[in-house]
């Protein structure tokens, strides 16, 4: 390990280092605009410059390594003329107009140029402005703010996998630009906005909102997928302002995807915030009394066989287990948290984890997906795949439908037959498979809520079994989900009991007439017209599927609204926090299904949200572990049967459009349709014809 | 002065034509594949005894740079880069090269490539070049013809291919890293060094960027040996260089002389002396724009070698003397290359993308008297920003010029800003009048 | 300066704005004889062979589906095209005169006159720097050092250099361009080379 002086201080730091991170370890901060952990070295600020014995000029620290013996000085005469003169020039063409910019409050120029800025300019020339660019309904540009520091190019390019932005011409009319004025397309683009150490990119949908120090942070969790990114929610009043990345190692970095940035606004629109009960085939709004009632008068002296809960892609575990509680009390075995059909049990954890963990993606040197688009289902977790391909030596195969992921994918087939010839051996890939040292497969709902699904999952416990999937610290065997509430509804058991009916057999159990009482906890994602004859409430937030054909609506707490937990596809505990209250009449979920329970006679004796979590504690243990993965026991799943012809695809279609708070989001709604689907807005459409014209 | 037949580019004016068979009566291709065989080490070592120095301004010694390159092969290509994007304004040596002497270049870059192991070699042409990368190709096509170079080089065993690359017009590739990017492809946008190329170089390679001229020395520095060519000059200043006189002179020219040569007796021996006699003489820039001016005072007696311009605060750079005589308006001399490096930057880095830019702003200003008095320390300070803050040495180069304006012509400017308020007060006057 | 936008763009007569690209059948095949100049895997390098020839082809400048073109032809992100194209001097990105003048204008040049040199492009070609004429003939621009400053004033005409020039000489040059005929490049005042106009001084080989 070379030593190094900084300061005046012997400091014995690791090899490779730079200067930069050298001082870090020391703690000595060195300013910087360019410089980011997690994007390559750019140098071009020169904002990090430093005094290095023996090197005539100041040296860029960023992009110095250290070497054994080097005497470096952060803090002579010397360095501070050369900051103050980079922050001169940055400032002389930055426009003055701090009060108006969103970045106002956290900008990194405005916070050095209180440390290395002058007091007055001595720039007599005229600025240079710069015509703003238009990258779609995400990011609103000034361009003129742009101190050039190609962060956002950068990102775009190393982490997103998606080189659509670029600098250009020269000199000082160098321009960040994707030159073709049309949106971006990758959905990881937001956290630009976040990279952008000025205010030249600022997120649309929040700019001119609200000024950063007068928002109320609440640090939660995104249900926006199975991530589990870990996110800050800032608010004003009751209204949810803006989402921001949190960082967590092992989870997000310090990255979120676009829907869990962006699709805030859908908790605004379409919500369902007071009871409303059927009468005369209208819903009317009711009180929470006569809504709770109605149900007792339907539900009272059923045969718990007729009932049945199907539990919801975002509920949070708090009302899954008071949905596991009070079936219990009912006598009803009809539950289930698998909308989509996903052939999963919920016996042994392994059956249904990523067990490699997310950022065991790094270690992985072959990666075989399966059913599934990792790019669409969790960003964050195709950004740890590109990233652990960045670092070479990763193959990546696929069998599914094909689908640009950024980086390179050998595709072996759409077909599960290609699956059971690598379970088999007889697939040219099972040699690459046997070869690997640490190997991983990730099952995605597309290969699992379908009606072979259980045969999917024996072979891929075939392939467990046969190939080095399994070893000391390693567990290559990942089921990729897509709903933030599943991992924690299969910990709970919400899975039908034994003679129980699961999503399908409650469907025709409605149409049967056999089940007549049918609880949707924010379920959306069925067939909700296969539900007519049975009597429908549903718990949830907004008007969505499920609220049009209930017959009574219990107005439920987002996941923004309340104290509550979620299971990762990994695993992890996390807790959301509440940031705002939930509109109107609605309440947090557990607390209805609480009063419910009084109301039906069969109260849950669970009064406090710390007694609501030791029973989940009880119930699965895991629960009382936040944020630790669990490794979980390698065991038998999957049963053996015929493959169906019907190729394997990502459940997702519309990255955009996932969930009713997205369906209801205006601006996941404007992504769809531009992003995805081409169309240009009105006033895009109008804005180039008067530029033609 | 230099004798005609110590003289290496004997059809420096094109007076002879350029193809193989003229090159072979003028002494080119002559024996080199013994000086091939001479092998890496005997061939660095003579080139470190000659004492060359690169001919692309920056003078770093030529045999210790091809020293840098990988001793041992790892089976991976190797390259040399011709550096001929000469486009530093006052500079015309090369294009001399290239159109009318390509093959010392072409068997130059047989040996040095010979010396550092590589494999490959583009040959970097300025894109405004046309013509002369016509002469270029043409010429290695005859090379590759006549087994001089290729697969096994001169039946020496030796193999190299040459490729003629275009550039687009852009100064900046004449950076050496620039240039490598500009060849991958990409903007000519300088890297950050460390690495340097000889680690990592073009397509990640090991990589020696070198000027034409410094390669095109080389055939007649081995065939002559490393003491005649380290006799010519003086130590650490050796050889010849061709130096291209322009501006306010009676003739100007490209010319061949000896380094160290007194700048008077170039100008007046070769280039007609200045217009209206030395007396007339105001300043020159004795290296390229990039160097600071000297005035004539220094002119009287200052030698053309590295480490004498150095000594009087300018440089040898390129060898391209700029002669201004006292018609000159020097502010507005200064100021045009204000605006060369303001247009040539490449915007990456901070201090020159916006320094450059404000540097011609105030000149345009200075030029006109249109200034404060402060603003004169002011354009000084702003300079020194810029140098040495900079990924690479075109910062230097925009400030240099300025401070060489300063340092020797600091009462003009004081005199127009004088004259300017002068001239603002008496109209002001005639207007209330 | 860095592209300059021509203030005149004439409807019709220059090369026009397409919105399909394609190089011809022979330029396909120098396109693809220039890919085997680098290595495999590293065709980028020859974005700016291909630029310069598909300019070539269409006219004198690079509309958006050429870029576009040349990128999918290399396999490189077309924003990294547009860097490209923006970046270097050569490139016109709007609409030009077939023939283009540039003359250089940095202080070698300036010293000797480049000044007249473009007051008698102005003068014959009726236009100003950064515009072409309304035949969609002439381009004019400035120009940064073009490196033959021993030979300074210079012109760069298409592929030649035009050089020792003054008013008179640069008019010459450009009226008899203007008659559709090809006046003689190099030095206009017949010198040889960057010889010293007085004369050689040196490799008179007198001693031999």
């Amino acid at each position: 390990m070379p030593k190094i002086v900084i300061d005046g201080r012997e400091y014995e730091v690791p090899a490779g280092i730079t200067i930069f991170q050298a001082c870090e370890l020391a703690g000595i901060e060195i300013p910087h605009f360019c410089y980011h952990p997690r994007l390559n070295i750019a140098g071009n600020c020169r904002m990090c410059l430093v005094e290095v014995e023996k090197s005539p000029k100041p040296v860029a620290s960023c992009a110095m390594p250290v070497a054994d013996g080097m005497v470096v000085h952060t803090d002579t005469p010397l360095v501070h003329r050369a900051r103050r003169g980079v922050l001169e020039f940055l400032l002389i063409n930055h426009p003055l107009d701090c009060p108006i910019c969103d970045q106002g409050g956290e900008c990194d120029l405005q916070d050095l140029t209180l440390f290395y800025g002058p007091d007055h300019s001595r720039y007599r020339e005229n600025k240079r402005t710069v015509a703003d660019k238009y990258l779609g309904p995400l990011i609103s540009t000034h361009m003129t703010r742009c101190i050039h520091c190609t962060r956002c190019i950068r990102f775009l390019t190393e982490v997103a996998g998606v080189e659509e932005l670029g600098a250009v011409h020269r000199g000082e009319h160098m321009e960040i630009t994707n030159y073709i004025e049309a949106a971006l397309r990758s959905e990881l683009q937001g956290n630009v906005i976040d990279l952008c150490p000025v205010g030249a990119l600022n997120s649309k949908p929040f700019e001119y909102r609200a000024r950063p120090w007068e928002l109320r942070k609440t640090e939660s969790i995104d249900v926006m997928d199975a991530v589990g990114s870990n996110i800050r929610v800032d608010s004003r009043g009751n209204e949810v302002m803006r989402i921001l990345p949190r960082l967590h190692e092992d989870v997000n970095e310090e990255w979120i995807s676009d829907r869990s940035r962006f699709a805030y606004d859908g908790l605004r629109y379409r919500r369902l915030d007071v009871p409303m009960v059927r009468r005369g085939g209208r819903l009317e709004e009711a009180s929470w009394r006569d809504a709770l009632r109605a149900i007792r008068e339907r539900v009272a002296g059923l045969s718990g066989e007729r009932i049945a809960f199907i539990v919801g892609d975002l509920a949070c575990a708090e009302s899954m287990l008071m949905v596991r509680e009070l079936a219990q009390r009912l006598g009803c075995p009809n539950v289930d948290c698998r909308q989509d059909g996903a052939r999963l049990s919920a016996r042994h954890r392994v059956e249904y984890l990523f067990n490699t963990t997310i950022a065991g993606i790094e270690r992985a040197d072959l990666c075989l997906l399966v059913g599934t688009n990792p790019r669409w289902e969790a960003p964050l977790i195709n950004a740890r795949l590109r990233k652990r391909w960045r670092m070479g030596g990763f193959r990546v195969a696929r069998v599914g439908a094909a689908f640009d992921l950024t980086y390179p994918v050998e595709d072996l087939g759409d077909s599960p037959e290609v699956l059971a010839a690598i379970a088999d051996g007889s697939h040219p890939f099972a040699a690459a498979l046997a070869r690997a040292e640490r190997p991983m497969l990730v099952l995605g709902m597309g290969a699992l809520a379908r009606p072979d699904g259980a045969a999917i999952l024996a072979l891929a416990h075939r392939i467990g079994e046969r190939y080095p999937l399994l070893r000391e610290g390693w567990n290559g065997y990942n089921v990729l989900h897509t709903a933030a509430a599943r991992v924690g509804g299969l910990d709970l058991g919400l899975v039908p009991e034994e003679g129980g009916r699961d999503v399908a057999g409650i469907l025709d159990g409605v149409e049967k007439g056999e089940i007549e009482v049918v609880y949707l906890l924010g379920a959306d994602e069925i067939d909700v017209s296969r539900l007519e004859r049975a009597f429908v409430i549903y718990q949830g937030t907004h008007g969505d599927r499920g609220a049009p054909v209930a017959d009574v609506v219990l107005p439920g707490a987002a996941y923004t609204e309340k104290n509550a937990t979620w299971v990762n596809t990994e695993g992890r505990v996390q807790r959301g926090r509440l940031a705002v209250f939930p509109p109107g009449e609605a309440r947090e979920d557990w607390k209805i299904l609480r009063a419910l329970s009084e109301v039906l006679g069969c109260p849950v004796p669970l009064d406090d949200l710390a007694a609501v979590r030791r029973r989940m504690a009880e119930v699965a243990p895991t629960f009382a572990h936040e944020d630790t993965i669990q490794p979980a026991a390698w065991a038998r799943f999957g049963e053996a049967g015929p493959l169906s012809p019907q190729p394997l695809r990502s459940p997702v279609e519309d990255f955009y459009l996932v969930n009713p708070i997205c369906r209801a989001s205006k601006t996941m709604q404007r992504c769809s349709a531009e992003i995805l689907n081409g169309q240009m807005p009105e006033e895009r459409r109008l804005a180039v014809e008067v530029h033609i014209v | 002065m230099l004798r005609d037949r110590d003289r290496i580019f004997t059809n420096l004016y094109g007076e002879q034509p350029w193809h193989l068979e003229a090159a072979r009566r003028r002494g080119d291709w002559d024996g080199t594949r013994d000086l091939i065989l001479l092998g890496r080490e005997r061939i660095v070592q003579e080139i470190k005894d000659s004492g060359l120095r690169g001919r692309g301004g920056a003078g770093f010694p030529t045999g210790l740079k091809w020293s840098f390159m990988p001793k041992q092969s790892d089976g991976g290509p190797v390259y040399l880069l011709v550096n001929a994007d000469e486009s530093e304004p006052g500079t015309c040596k090369d294009r001399e090269i290239l159109r009318n002497e390509p093959h010392k270049l072409i068997e130059g870059i047989v040996l040095a490539g010979a010396a550092m192991g590589a494999t490959h070699c583009y040959v970097y042409v300025r894109g405004e070049f046309v013509r002369e990368a016509q002469i270029l190709e043409a010429a290695v096509r005859e090379a590759y013809e006549a087994g001089l170079v290729g697969r096994n080089a001169c039946g020496s065993g030796y193999d190299i291919e040459i490729v003629v690359h275009r550039g687009a017009g852009a100064y900046i590739c004449g950076e050496e890293t620039g240039l490598i990017e500009s060849l991958e492809g990409k903007k000519g946008q300088p890297r950050l060094k460390p690495p340097f190329p000889a680690a990592v170089g073009l397509y990640g390679r090991p990589t020696t960027v070198n000027n034409v001229e410094t390669i095109a020395v080389v055939p007649t520095i081995l065939r002559r040996g490393a003491s005649w060519f380290a006799s010519l000059g003086r130590p650490r200043n050796t050889g010849t260089k061709i130096f291209c006189i322009s501006g306010h002179v009676n003739h100007p020219c490209t010319v061949e002389e000896e380094m160290g040569i007194p700048l008077r007796e170039l100008i007046e021996r070769h280039a007609g002396g200045v217009r209206g006699g030395w007396d007339n003489l105001l300043a020159v820039i004795p290296g390229g724009s990039s160097v600071p001016l000297i005035p004539k005072s220094v002119c009287d007696t200052v030698r053309m070698d590295f480490d004498s311009l150095v000594e009087v605060k300018s440089g040898l750079g390129t060898a391209g003397v700029i002669v201004m005589d006292r018609s000159t308006d020097i502010v507005r001399a200064i100021g045009r290359l204000s605006r060369f490096y303001m247009h040539e930057s490449c915007g990456q880095c901070t201090p020159c993308r916006e320094g450059t830019g404000w540097l011609w702003r105030m000149m345009e200003r200075l030029a006109l008297g249109d200034a404060e008095p402060e603003e004169i320390d002011l354009l000084y300070e702003v300079s020194k920003q810029i140098e040495g803050h900079t990924i690479c040495a075109l910062g230097d180069a925009a400030a240099w010029p300025v401070q060489g304006l300063i340092r020797h012509f600091r009462p003009e400017l004081e005199r127009r800003i004088e004259e300017r308020r002068r001239r603002v007060a008496t109209r002001a006057a005639e207007t209330v009048a | 300066m860095t592209s300059a936008p021509s203030k005149k763009t004439p409807v019709g007569v220059m090369a026009p704005d397409v919105d399909r690209f394609a190089f011809t059948p022979e330029n396909l095949e120098k396109a693809r004889e220039i890919l085997r100049r680098y290595p495999e895997g590293r065709q980028q390098s020859a974005v700016l062979p291909l630029l310069h020839l598909a300019q070539a082809q269409h006219g004198g400048w690079l509309p958006q589906a050429a870029l576009d073109y040349v990128a999918d032809f290399l396999g490189m992100p077309r924003i990294r095209v547009y860097e490209v194209a923006t970046f270097y001097d050569m490139f016109n990105l709007e609409p030009v005169g077939r023939i283009q003048v540039r003359v250089c204008t940095t202080t070698p040049c300036w010293l000797c006159g480049s000044d007249q040199v473009l007051q008698a492009c102005r003068d014959v070609l009726g236009i100003d720097v950064g515009e072409s004429t309304p035949d969609g003939r002439f381009f004019l621009r400035e120009f940064e050092c073009l490196g033959a400053c021993a030979n300074a004033p210079v012109m760069w005409i298409d592929d030649d250099y035009y050089e020792d020039l003054d008013y008179g000489r640069a008019r010459a040059v450009l009226e008899a361009l203007k008659r559709g005929e090809k006046p003689k490049p190099g030095p206009q005042s017949g010198r040889c080379g960057s010889m010293p106009a007085g004369g050689k001084t040196t490799l008179l080989f007198r001693e031999e």
